[in-house]
């Protein structure tokens, strides 16, 4: 059998510019046999609903959500949860995963030796990790409908919002892993994403706090994209949701800079 | 005139200030087989890196299918198979899946890829591993698995990174059956290698890369022919005779090397060497007359043996 025979050749010319899609591809044939682990990802939101929202929630009553509404405490809560579930899921995928991919196997290096460029790479590892983050955050959100906890139709746009914050939080963490050394630096990511879901205006709102506090709590990039889900499920718009939006989107698009930078730099020595 | 696929003038790499790859020229014409043999830190791979357009040059300058590797790195890419010095095999996926998700990096259609892999996993006698995770292949069949990888895209020009370093024998001479294969089917092979007989027996012509810097260039053959006579003495002595019969031997032989563990006496005619030796006295333990190796050309360009 002769293998050099050409049995074809992708003519010079033929090659698509964007190609960050394929590795999606290979993320997509590499999850195939893993879905029970992302599985799991979907649960913590869940359980932090049942317990904090529906069960603290019997004890609170009604909280004044956005523009001073009234809302059911669970309602509050709920997409402060599908926020977070956005930014765990863009997290993860995005540290410790593409960790062992960069620092221990070289895959990276194999695939540059292709025409996929770093560019590619980031992209495509940006934008797995946010489908990941909005897989959880719909699925979130249809459990949220469920129990009525959206109070209008604008919830929909909960969906693009969390685009948003697996985004910010994707490209970030892409940015940080190209920094990381050893899995012990993985207790830096834990060690900024928990008191993020704890401060970040999840429980409940944040003027409980003094002002400067507040000051601090509001640099968060989860109290941004909280504040935005929340108007939206709760469908009350207001400008801020702009700012919020814009916060996420810059923030991505740094991220993305950063690790796009860092990840040619690491690759092609 | 044949086809030049690589040319390199003045080729420099500098890591801060080591100079990895010290200002080499080379062609690389169409068909053949170019080895790049040298020892550790020689350069090898630094000069491959920068061939796959992986690695940014530093000076002088490089063409590769006549393309600039700064700008149409891409272009170059599309038509080449690289073979990594470690292996980079994707644990998260299968054998096939391997194959397959490199042929997507090609922009190959799903009906282009999968008769090819079929075809590969032949080739590197891996078809009864098709659905098996990569984790447990033996060195060899990850080895394998990596060549067949890099010819997914039907390359014109293969760059395999020591090929078969780590490898127990029978391993390697599969690879080289491959290799040869390839070569004879018309491929353009560039392998860089520590093994004098992997280079004597794959390439058609090769350079000697020492310390960043191409030493000599030529054939298996010329070079032998050029840097060292036709036959080799090896003689090994008692620990106390040594000193004594190295100082009776001088000018018995066109060269001499008086290494750690024995002596090698470089000559056009081992009889009559041996015959000279007897006359002068010397009585060594043990004598191995052998052909002279592209080893012993590398000792005699730097006084040293390639594979300490
Ligand atoms: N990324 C890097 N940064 C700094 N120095 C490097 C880098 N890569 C290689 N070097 C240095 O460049 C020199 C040449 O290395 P190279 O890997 O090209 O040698 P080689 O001939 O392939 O060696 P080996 O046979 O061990 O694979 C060595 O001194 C090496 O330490
Ligand atoms: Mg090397």
């Amino acid at each position: 059998m002769s293998v050099s025979a050409p049995s074809r050749i992708s003519g010079i010319g033929r090659l698509t510019p964007f190609r960050a899609q394929r590795i999606w591809e290979h993320n997509y044939i590499a999850y195939r046999r893993l879905w029970k682990v992302v599985f799991s990802g979907f649960f913590e939101p869940v359980f932090y609903l049942f317990s904090v929202g529906v069960g603290i929630g019997a004890l609170v009553g009604d909280v004044s959500g956005p523009g001073g509404v009234p809302v059911s405490y669970a309602a509050f809560v709920a997409p402060a949860l599908m926020a977070a579930s956005a930014m765990n899921g863009a997290v993860i995928e995005t540290t410790f995963n593409i960790f062992f991919k960069l620092r221990f196997q070289n895959v990276y290096e194999g695939i540059l030796t292709t025409p996929m460029q770093p560019a590619d790479i980031a992209i495509g590892e940006i934008g797995w990790a946010l489908l990941r983050g909005v897989l959880y955050s719909s699925t979130f959100i249809i459990v949220m409908v469920v129990m009525g906890l959206t109070t209008s139709w604008l919830a929909i746009l909960a969906i693009p919002g969390s685009v948003l914050v697996g985004f910010a939080f994707g490209a970030v963490g892409l940015a940080a892993t190209t920094y990381m050394r050893s899995w012990q630096d993985f207790d830096l990511v834990t060690l900024a994403t928990m008191p993020m879901f704890l401060f970040s205006g999840t429980f409940y709102p944040l003027d409980v706090y003094p002002p400067a506090i507040q000051l601090v709590a509001k640099i968060s990039p989860l109290y941004h994209g909280t504040e935005l889900l929340r108007g939206f499920t709760l469908g009350v718009l207001d400008w801020t949701m702009l700012v919020h939006a814009l916060f996420l989107l810059v923030m991505g698009l740094i991220g993305a800079a950063i690790a796009n930078r860092r990840l040619d730099a690491m690759l092609r020595k | 005139m044949t086809d030049t696929l690589v040319e390199a003038r003045g080729l420099t790499k500098r890591f801060d200030d080591l100079t990895a790859v010290d200002g080499i020229d080379f062609d690389i014409h169409q068909g053949e087989a170019f080895g790049f043999l040298g020892p550790n830190g020689a350069g090898k791979t630094s000069t491959m890196k920068m061939i796959t357009t992986v690695s940014p040059i530093t000076e002088g300058k490089l063409t590769v299918f006549g393309l600039d590797p700064t700008t149409q790195g891409r272009s170059i890419r599309q038509r080449i198979g690289v073979v990594p010095q470690e292996d980079n095999l994707d644990l998260e996926l299968t054998v096939s899946e391997n194959l397959y998700i490199y042929g997507r990096y090609h922009d190959m259609s799903r009906a282009e890829i999968n008769p090819r892999i079929t075809e590969l996993l032949e080739f590197a006698q891996l078809s009864d591993r098709r659905d098996s995770t990569v984790e447990p292949l033996s060195g060899g069949m990850k080895r394998r698995l990596t060549i067949a990888r890099a010819l997914i895209n039907d390359p014109d020009l293969i760059i395999l990174d020591e090929p078969t370093t780590g490898l127990d024998p029978q391993a390697r001479h599969l690879l080289w059956d491959r290799l040869y294969r390839l070569k004879r089917d018309g491929a353009t092979l560039i392998i860089t290698t520590h093994y004098m007989d992997e280079a004597e027996q794959l390439c058609d012509r090769l350079v000697v890369m020492d310390q960043g810097k191409i030493v000599a260039e030529g054939s298996p053959r010329e070079l032998i022919e050029q840097y060292a006579p036709r036959e080799v003495l090896e003689l090994r002595f008692d620990d106390e005779q040594r000193d004594d019969a190295v100082i009776k031997m001088d000018g018995v032989a066109a060269r001499s090397e008086v290494l750690a563990d024995r002596v090698l006496l470089y000559t056009d005619d081992a009889d009559d060497t041996q015959r000279a030796l007897h006359d002068r006295g010397v009585h060594p333990e043990q004598v191995l007359v052998r052909r002279s190796t592209l080893e012993d050309v590398f000792l005699r360009l730097t006084g040293r043996r390639l594979i300490d």
